[in-house]
Parts: C-alpha cells; sequence; structure tokens
C-alpha cells in the first residue's frame, strides 16, 4: 500500500477503461428527430474522452447546452461559458487577443475554441486540466473570467425549479453537485464536433467532393511542412511545442507552470488549424491577426528561444509566393461552416 | 473488472501479511485527533503572535490540510488499511470538529499508525463523481483546497501576516503557503504527498474496541512547516505555490506529527 501501488493501480484503471472503451454512437439511431448521441466521424480515431463514465443523452446534452449559456454560472450573471466561446466564431471570442471576462477584465491567453476536445487529452494551452468535466473549474473560480465559485453556482441553480426538473431527467436526481454539472457541460462540449468542412467530404468521399489542383497542391505542403505537428485529421498531433513566435510581453512560459521541467518551458499546445476563418486572432496570446501574418511568422519571422522546436528549420520554412497561395486554398477547405450554424449547438 | 484487477494487484503487491476480510459492520471506532500548536503554544488564528527560526513574527489565519489513507498495524505486523472511500479528511483550524479523523478499524491493540499528508495520485485522477465531500473539487471559495488551472488537490494550506512579507496589492504583508502536487498526471513533476508513520509503543498503543472510543492524539507544531532542513523566510519567499520550493516546506511540514498519548 504504497505510492507505488497507487501509481500502478491508476495506471491500470486507465488501461482497464481503454480496453473496455465501446464505441460511443455504434448503436444510436441517426433517423431525423432522434437524437443520435456522441458519433464518430468516419474519417476521425478512436476519442479519447471516458464515455464509460459519462455518455451522452439527449437530456444530458440540453442541459449541458442550457449550462452553457447561463450567465448564472458567474458571479453577477453577466458572463456565460459562451461569452467568451461564441460559435459563429467556432466557439472561441473572435477579435479578442486575451480573453475578455467579468467586470471587463483582461485575461492572459486567448480563447481556444471548444471544437473536437472528445479527442483532446489534454486541455488548456499549457496542458493544465486532464480531464473535460475538470475544466469549467477553471473558468467558474478565475477571477478575470467568472469569479464564482463552484458551490455557489450549484445552489444558485439548485434553487430554481426549471434546473431541478432538468437535471432529475438527465441524471435521475433533482439534487445538484459538482460532478452532474460538470457531466452536463461535458456532454455538451463534447458534441461540438467539427467535421463537416470541405476537407471532411474529400476525405469521405462523400458525393463528388474533390479538391481543386491548388487546394490538392496546397494539403501536400501544408502535410510536409506543418503537419510534423498539425497531424490529419484533427490537425493537431495534442503535444507541446514551442513554435518560435518569441517570448511574449508577460512572459508566459506555458507547459513549464504545470511540470516545472526546464524542457517545458515555453511550450504551448498545437492548436488545430480547422475553422480558422473564423477564430481569427492566431497563438496562445492572439498575437496574429491573419493567416498571412502566421505564414510570414514561419518563413521568414522564427525566433530561436529555449526549446525551438527541432522540426523548425531555423531559418524558417521557405514558402514561395505560389505555395502560400496552395496552403491558403487548402487551409480554406477546414472551415466547416455546417458547424459554426449547428442550430443543436446554439443557445435555444 | 476494474475492481477485479484492483483486488489482483493488491494481493500481488502487498508485502505486509495478507488481512482476512473483516466484516465491514463489525468494526469498531478509532479517532486520530490532530491537536495544532505552534512551537510550545496554542494555535490561535488571526490573534495569536508567533516568531519563525529565522526571527521574523507572524500570525497565521488560516490553516487547513489533508489527511488521507489510514492505515494501522498491530504488533504482530498486521496491517488493516481503512477503506479509502472514508478515508479522506480535510483538518481544518477554523472548525474544530474538523480535527478528528474518525475512522472505523478491526478489534485490536495498535502500535503503529500510518496516514498519508495530502491526496494520493489514483483519487487525484479519478472520475469527478468519485470525488464528493472534502474532495469535491467544487467545494470551498478562497480557502478550496483545489487548483482549477492545474487539476489537483492543495495538500496543505497556511496563510498569515508577517511585516516582513512584502506588502501585496492590497497593502498587507500577507504570506500564503499553498503546498500540492500529487507527481503530475502524464508528464513527472514534483509530488508533494508524504507518508507518515507514528510509532504508539512509547505514548500509548490504540486498544480498539467497540464499546469504546479509542482517540490517538497527535499534537501537530505547524511551525515546522517553515522552520527544518530549509528556513522559510517572509521576506524572500512570501507566496509559494506550485513551484520547485513548495518542496522545501512538504519536507519541513512532514516532520510536525508527533503522538502525545492516546484515549482508551
Ligand atoms: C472570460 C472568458 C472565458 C469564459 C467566461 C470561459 N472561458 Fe473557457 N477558455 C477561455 C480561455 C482564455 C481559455 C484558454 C486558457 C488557458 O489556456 O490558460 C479557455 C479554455 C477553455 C477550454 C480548453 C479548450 C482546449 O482546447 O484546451 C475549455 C474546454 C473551456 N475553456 C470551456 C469553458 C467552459 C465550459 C466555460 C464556462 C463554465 C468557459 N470555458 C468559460 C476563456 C473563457
Ligand atoms: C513544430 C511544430 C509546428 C509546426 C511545424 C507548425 N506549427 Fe503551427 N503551431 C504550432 C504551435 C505549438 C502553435 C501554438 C503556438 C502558441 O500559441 O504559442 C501553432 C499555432 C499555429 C496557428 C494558430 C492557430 C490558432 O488557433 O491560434 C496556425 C494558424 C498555425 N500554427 C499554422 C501553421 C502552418 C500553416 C504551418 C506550416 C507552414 C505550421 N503551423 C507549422 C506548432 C507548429
Amino acid at each position: 500500500m504504497n505510492r507505488k501501488y497507487i501509481a500502478v493501480t491508476g495506471t491500470l484503471m486507465v488501461l482497464v477503461f481503454a480496453c473496455s472503451r465501446k464505441l460511443p454512437g455504434d448503436n444510436v439511431q441517426t433517423d431525423a428527430g432522434i437524437f443520435a448521441g456522441f458519433q464518430q466521424p468516419g474519417n476521425f480515431p478512436v476519442p479519447v474522452y471516458h464515455f464509460e463514465t459519462n455518455p451522452v443523452t439527449k437530456e444530458g446534452f440540453e442541459l449541458g447546452r442550457k449550462l452553457f449559456y447561463e450567465p448564472r454560472l458567474s458571479r453577477n450573471s453577466t458572463i456565460s461559458c459562451g461569452s467568451c466561446h461564441i460559435q459563429s466564431s467556432a466557439f472561441t471570442q473572435h477579435g479578442h487577443d486575451v480573453s475578455h471576462g467579468i467586470d471587463d477584465r483582461l485575461g492572459s491567453r486567448n480563447a481556444p475554441p471548444i471544437m473536437n476536445l472528445a479527442w483532446s487529452p489534454l486541455l488548456m494551452w499549457d496542458g493544465g486540466i486532464f480531464d473535460l468535466d475538470l475544466q469549467p473549474v477553471a473558468p467558474i473560480t478565475s477571477h478575470e473570467e467568472m469569479d464564482e465559485t463552484v458551490a455557489n453556482v450549484v445552489s444558485k441553480l439548485q434553487a430554481l425549479p426549471q434546473y431541478r426538473v432538468l437535471f432529475k431527467k438527465a441524471f435521475g436526481t433533482e439534487q445538484i453537485n459538482t460532478g452532474n454539472l460538470m457531466k452536463a457541460l461535458s456532454q455538451f462540449m463534447v458534441m461540438c464536433v467539427s467535421s463537416r468542412a470541405k476537407y471532411d467530404s474529400v476525405m469521405r468521399k462523400e458525393g463528388n467532393a474533390a479538391f481543386t489542383p491548388e487546394e490538392a497542391a496546397g494539403r501536400k505542403l501544408v502535410s510536409e511542412k506543418c503537419g510534423g505537428c498539425h497531424r490529419e485529421p484533427l490537425f493537431t498531433d495534442g503535444t507541446f511545442r514551442n513554435n518560435g513566435i518569441g517570448i511574449g510581453a508577460n512572459d508566459d512560459q506555458g507547459r513549464f507552470a504545470v511540470t516545472l521541467r526546464p524542457e517545458d518551458r515555453y511550450l504551448f499546445k498545437v492548436p488545430s488549424l480547422r475553422n480558422l476563418a473564423y477564430t481569427a486572432p492566431y497563438m496562445h496570446d492572439g498575437r496574429f491577426y491573419t493567416l498571412e501574418a502566421v505564414l510570414d511568422h514561419y518563413s521568414t519571422g522564427i525566433k530561436d528561444t529555449p526549446n525551438l522546436d527541432p522540426l523548425l528549420p531555423a531559418g524558417g520554412i521557405a514558402l514561395t509566393a505560389g505555395e502560400r497561395k496552395e496552403i491558403l486554398a487548402f487551409l480554406n477547405t477546414l472551415n466547416d461552416r455546417a458547424f459554426i450554424t449547428d442550430k443543436r449547438l446554439a443557445e435555444q | 473488472m476494474f475492481l477485479l484487477s484492483g483486488i489482483i494487484l493488491l494481493t500481488a503487491c502487498s508485502k505486509t501479511p495478507v488481512e482476512p476480510n473483516y466484516d465491514q459492520h463489525a468494526l469498531a471506532p478509532l479517532s486520530v485527533e490532530f491537536d495544532n500548536i505552534v512551537g510550545g503554544q496554542k494555535l490561535v488564528l488571526n490573534t495569536g503572535t508567533y516568531t519563525n527560526a529565522l526571527g521574523q513574527p507572524y500570525t497565521i489565519q488560516l490553516l487547513q490540510y489533508f489527511i488521507s489513507n489510514i492505515q494501522v498495524k498491530k504488533a504482530d505486523g498486521t496491517t488493516y488499511a481503512v477503506n479509502p472511500d472514508s478515508s479522506y479528511f480535510l483538518i481544518r483550524q477554523d472548525d474544530p470538529a474538523s480535527k478528528f479523523a474518525r475512522v472505523k478499524v478491526p478489534e485490536g491493540n495498535y502500535t503503529s499508525l500510518t496516514f498519508t499528508v495530502g491526496v494520493d495520485s489514483l483519487r487525484s485522477t479519478m472520475d469527478i463523481s468519485k470525488r464528493t465531500g472534502v474532495l469535491d473539487p467544487g467545494a470551498g471559495g478562497h480557502d478550496g483546497m483545489y487548483w482549477g488551472w492545474n487539476s489537483g488537490y492543495i495538500f496543505f494550506k497556511m496563510e498569515g501576516t508577517a511585516p516582513d512579507a512584502p506588502a501585496d496589492p492590497t497593502g498587507q504583508h500577507k504570506f500564503r503557503y499553498h503546498i500540492g502536487g500529487f507527481g503530475g498526471y502524464n508528464a513527472p513533476t514534483i509530488n508533494n504527498i508524504k507518508v507518515i508513520t507514528v510509532d504508539l509503543t512509547a505514548r500509548g498503543m490504540a486498544q480498539v474496541r467497540k464499546d469504546r472510543a479509542a482517540n490517538i492524539h497527535l499534537m501537530v507544531d505547524v511551525s515546522k512547516a517553515l522552520n527544518g532542513t530549509t528556513n522559510v523566510n517572509f521576506a524572500t519567499n512570501p507566496q509559494v505555490m506550485f513551484s520547485d520550493y513548495s518542496m522545501n516546506i512538504a519536507n519541513n511540514y512532514a516532520t510536525m506529527f508527533v503522538h502525545d498519548h492516546t484515549e482508551n
């Protein structure tokens, strides 16, 4: 009964869950009108989220959606999750370099999209959160975001008959607690799947979807020059890296804050390249406003900072004007209008 | 399936003699009392003034820590581990009732007590529905024992004022020590989990019987968190949270638990 035992059991538990994973959405009905639950898109890998302990139900998803857009989650009922994660911007806070929260307080990082999180083993730019069910604690309690306590949120919701009814429908109990509050939010967030871009139709060979020659050339370039980090089909490999953008004004050290390992200084999570048309500005601190600026960075702006990723050549990634056009054309096929206009994900 | 593997594993790696299956309803009460003091003085929140090893005066405004995974051992070497589902306690100085960790163990005479200061990695990564009561990540406000931004429990929290601490933006001279770190989820990092074993033979073993209420009384000198292998300086380290330096404070406070006597 020592720490080793505990660690081993922990690993074992993860393993057991991993082996016994049933593919969610395997036997759900998809006929119109019937809630289809979580579906793994045909061109996507197996998700990592633990559906075993939180299966997505219609009631749970709808409750999660209501909570996601519920300003009572903030101290003075002014800010909801949806205030910073706006659907029309692929659930980012479009136009804000760093997030803009309660009482106009500014955060220190750019709000990432709520998108394909069922495939994201670690959350936040620094990977500090390892379970989606634990994620909402951070914004709810953060001084710059919602400045509330989870216990207060629970009692505010508990006092509202409509929520008691909804929790009863979703979880079989009117008793709201941290666990079922978080699980409802997770059920909504894992359903925010972006998999209906032109790229996906081509990959799944839907109808006669095909890349133009320019897009096809762009895909080849992206896979050669960017794919080591932004890997298909999610366009992230989920790792933490330093892409050479240089140390920010507030000296945010990224992953280092979580691991305290010197080799993790200035590493940030590789973000997806999906939906870039809707998510500017870019990078963890929103420093680039256009994709042109991002490409300028990769071709001529790479700064030699500690732990610069070895995949990036010191002199930058050489790109001709034609290649840049091709890359942008391909990136455009990753924009998923169906996702940002999906009524099921909108505030009702 | 998980339970089964858990049990196999448990038997596979326990070095101590295997304990028989106890009838959970036939267990007897045992409490462990965490009696916080400062040096030789009573701990009085807010008004008590104390001095650290560097001669810097201070007061304590908040003190709380997690105690978990209680185990007891008999003279013949057999041990009994309390069911993990009822073996997590938050000792809070502002709540006198919380200073007793109340558990149930088989009747017997126990010569040693083992517990963890903090929350083990298994529980720290368990499904949120299994983390209720003091382990609820949503419990508490400013006195909460959970880091939202870096998923994990704060094991030990001590805050107060010290004139030597620099003024914070509100003008107060505060020190804040929030110590945690269970070793990292998938990348190794600091591990401040401390397992403490206290010998009970010298000051009175615990004679646990169904018709009695044995109480192991520990004196917990919280000044040891500041003084010891590392003498903490309020001027240079007024805030210690998730950092390498936190290991010094955890190593310090691992020495603060002393058996005083047992009430049988
Ligand atoms: C004030 C703006 C703001 C509010 C309100 C807000 N967030 Fe966020 N969210 C952010 C920022 C900024 C980040 C990135 C923080 C970081 O990496 O340190 C983030 C990150 C996330 C992530 C991680 C995504 C990833 O890919 O790693 C999730 C999930 C998330 N938020 C969900 C929520 C939920 C659920 C709520 C409501 C309970 C919420 N957010 C409220 C700004 C906000
Ligand atoms: C060595 C790994 C690596 C390579 C190669 C790489 N990137 Fe990145 N990329 C990253 C990381 C890491 C970030 C986040 C950096 C940060 O915010 O500090 C990022 C961020 C981005 C962003 C911002 C996305 C957002 O939502 O904020 C875009 C766009 C981008 N990269 C495009 C590209 C393109 C195009 C290429 C190829 C020309 C490329 N990247 C090559 C690692 C890489």
